[in-house]
């Protein structure tokens, strides 16, 4: 399963689904809507965490927070 | 309508509620305390439409009303509960326009909550940037709402959402009353009749959200806990679903009254994604960070010093003055050498407060500070920290007051609480005249380290790399000794980055340093009365005759050498003499004598007293900067009388030096620790945990180099 921890820098996705329900929520209100495009921007000097552009602004997370993230 | 309504600010982060705060109240805000917790409420007056004030309440910014961290649980217990103190009579939710969707979740959520609402659309211009044009006519009618268009940081617009207000304020609660979601009524209705008559959004968070409620006791919350149970309940999944079924409706609402321009494919190379190449770059980007550092502390350093000598000086002469002019009474000196000397001791640090917060509030308004907690946050998170906690940290080479005041921007609490409880161990601008003190007694003046290095400089540079590596060792100990529910997130936005609002920034400065004053302030004074009495005072006629002692044993000593021999033989008979003598046992096996105890106790309000202490003790009078040399020679010249070896040699040098990095001495940190943790357990750790640690530390020291 490709989550967004396994995109490289300019590349895209399309939100499928959340791996860890608690998690789910808090992204769903910062707009990761599944269906949504996802475009990862910046990785962090050692590797995490990461940033990724959604629905018009750029979210930064932690890698294993990225990982719970299902894309397409 | 209520003669004075109270009018709530709410939005997400950086959709500019602030701004709009500002633009409403000017210079017209106070701040205060939400009871029991650690944020500060920003309250301003608004003169409304028909001439009433109106009192309007800045909420920290939230992305919904389910709170992830401390500071959104502010808003939800004002939101909560209709009973509140803080409950509005009206909510401006502010919106950012350029992320229209995302914002207009929680807009529905407060709306649903049955509190009459005004929507705030700002950023217009960003959104048309972008290529987004929203028909702000027509979403006032699919969200049946009053819409005023504003530009929050210009202050434009403020009489249409005036207009706004008023007109919502006389026709009262306008939602349209049917929840998104499917829900049972019938849990509703057991909810109503167990804990008072709602609208069914507050009963449906009540029951969700009852464990962080204050309005709520125990035994209501374990009837929250049996209704769970009974209907089967899941807070997260229904959280959920409500979310997807808000956004299910907004989509709709949204995709009627946005028009996209078509732009190109990749949105064009923005200023923020040409800054962002540079500062999250992996090694321009801590390069620079490193830059902005060194600035900082220049500026902390060395220009508060003008600022700081300045308000000593003028202290000082005030001082001369009301005991040239006040009758010399035992009411005088406690007025001046207790009560002026202690608002001295507070008002001193406001120069180094005003810079720090300066630089501090301008890097959070351009944005820059977020881009520093995402180069850091891995290096930090190894020792139970968060990028966020870095910022504190170096404040705390300045002063640990503003440092741990600057804590508040971490959401996690539990990040939050270990960074406050490590940032006094970085080594502050209070330790560093001890230190210069002290290495000059043990360490050579002329010798160096590989023949480049002054090996006194290296000595000094050891000595915060010490402090440095302890927090961090600390912070790692507590992540394993705090068990915390609270899950720690780094997920947070990257705002685009902005010139700073100057403003905003001498706002936040201003309200910092009134904070700073009148609360850590009251404290600080009040101890240093305590310790002035101390050390003025002995047990019965002690005083008189530690002055007729030293006039007979010393009958050709006049001036300034009689007076300091009498104030050092006078502080020797006091109560805080009797005190260092009572614990020198304590302190014996460091390798201290009373002497130092005094020190110890006097410096314990703050530790810069150390140096002040040392020269009275050793009857010297005068300015101790200016003199420093002679401090240090009659140190040197102290002579041990158990071993009639001098006293200040390396093994006691060190553990002083040790004892002074890591112990907790400041009457102000403590004060700060209370005020933004809300609880004395934290403060009272926070003494413990770091004096237990010199004690050790210094005692190893003294034990192996002796």
């Amino acid at each position: 399963m490709k989550t967004i921890a396994d995109l490289k820098i300019g590349e895209r996705g399309i939100i499928v689904n959340f791996t860890d329900e608690d998690l789910s929520l808090k992204l769903l209100e910062m707009g990761c809507l599944p269906g949504t495009q996802v475009t990862m921007t910046h990785i962090a000097p050692f590797g995490d965490p990461v940033a990724v552009k959604v629905s018009g602004y750029v979210l930064s997370m932690r890698k294993d927070e990225a990982s719970t993230i299902i894309v397409a | 309508m209520k003669k004075s309504p109270k009018i709530a600010l709410i939005g997400n982060p950086n959709a500019g509620k602030s701004s709009l705060f500002n633009s409403l109240t000017g210079l017209r805000q106070k701040t205060g305390n939400f009871p029991g917790v650690t944020m500060d409420k920003l309250i301003g007056k608004w003169k409304l439409e028909t001439g009433d004030e109106a009192e309007i309440l800045d909420l920290p910014g939230i992305y919904s009303i389910y709170p992830k961290s401390m500071d959104e649980q502010v808003v939800i217990n004002i939101l909560a509960n209709p009973k509140h103190p803080d409950y509005p009579d009206l909510a401006i939710v502010v919106v950012d326009a350029s992320n229209l969707k995302r914002n207009l979740l929680l807009f529905s959520q407060v709306r649903d909550l049955g509190i009459p609402t005004v929507l705030a659309l700002n950023m217009i211009d960003v959104a048309e940037n972008q290529g987004i044009v929203i028909n702000s006519v027509k979403l006032s009618r699919e969200l049946n709402v009053e819409i005023a268009e504003v530009n929050a940081k210009k202050g434009i617009g403020l009489n249409g959402l005036r207009l706004a207000v008023n007109k919502t304020l006389e026709s009262g609660y306008n939602s349209n009353d049917t929840l998104p979601m499917n829900y049972s009524k019938e849990l509703v209705e057991e909810i109503k009749q167990k804990y008072g008559e709602t609208d069914d959004y507050h009963a449906l968070l009540w029951l969700a959200e009852h464990d962080n409620l204050r309005q709520f006791d125990t035994q209501q919350r374990v009837g929250f806990d049996e209704l769970q149970i009974k209907y089967g309940w899941k807070t997260q999944e229904a959280q959920s679903k409500e979310t997807m079924a808000r956004y299910a409706q907004l989509n709709e609402i949204v995709d009627n009254c946005l028009h996209e321009m078509p732009v190109e494919e990749e949105p064009i190379n923005t200023w923020t994604d040409r800054l962002d190449k540079i500062f999250l770059h992996r090694f321009w980007g801590y390069f620079i960070f490193l830059g902005i550092l060194f600035i900082v502390f220049q500026a902390i350093f060395t220009w508060a010093t003008y600022p700081m000598d300045l308000i000593d000086g003028g202290v000082a002469s005030l001082n001369d003055f009301l005991k040239s002019e006040l009758p010399n009474s035992k009411l005088t000196d406690l007025l001046t050498d207790g009560l002026v000397s202690g608002i001295g001791g507070v008002l001193i640090f406001i120069p180094q407060i005003a810079f720090l917060f300066l630089f501090i509030s301008m890097l959070e308004e351009t944005g820059y500070m977020s881009r520093v907690m995402f180069i850091m946050d891995k290096l930090m998170r190894r020792f139970g920290l968060s990028g966020k906690s870095v910022v504190p940290l170096i404040s705390g080479i300045a002063c640990a007051v503003p440092a741990i005041m600057s804590t508040r921007s971490i959401s996690s609490w539990k990040d939050r609480l270990i960074t406050i409880m490590v940032t006094p161990l970085m080594s502050c601008s209070a330790r560093l005249p001890i230190y210069t003190v002290l290495i000059a007694l043990v360490v050579p003046e002329k010798s160096t380290l590989f023949g480049i290095f002054n090996l006194q400089g290296v000595a000094l540079f050891a000595l915060y790399l010490l402090g440095f590596f302890m927090a961090l060792f600390s912070a790692w100990i507590m992540k394993l000794l705090l068990k915390v529910k609270e899950r720690s997130y780094f997920i947070m936005e990257l705002p685009s980055y902005k010139g700073p609002r100057f403003a905003h920034v001498a706002l936040t400065i201003l309200n910092s340093t009134k904070a700073f004053v009148f609360e850590a302030g009251k404290i600080i004074v009040a101890i240093s009365i305590v310790l002035w009495v101390l050390a003025s005072y002995g047990p019965g006629d002690a005083m008189i005759e530690a002055e007729k002692k030293v006039k007979t044993e010393n009958p050709t000593l006049t001036g300034i050498d009689l007076e300091n021999k009498i104030a050092s033989q006078k502080l020797e008979n006091s109560y805080a003499g009797v005190f260092g003598k009572t614990i020198e046992p304590a302190i014996k096996p460091l390798g201290y004598d009373w002497k130092i105890g005094i020190a110890l106790i006097t410096s314990f309000a703050a530790r810069e007293v150390f140096v002040g202490t040392m020269s009275t003790i050793y009857s010297l009078g005068g300015e101790v900067d200016d003199e420093n040399s002679t401090v240090m020679n009659r140190m040197r010249a102290e002579i041990n009388p158990d071993t009639g070896k001098p006293m200040y040699d390396s093994a006691l040098g060190f553990s002083l030096l040790i004892f002074y990095a890591f112990a907790m001495q400041c009457m102000s940190t403590l004060a700060t620790t209370y005020r933004e943790t809300k609880s004395w357990r934290y403060p009272a750790i926070q003494l413990f945990y770091m004096t237990g640690l010199a004690y050790i530390s210094a005692f190893i020291v003294y034990q192996i180099l002796k």
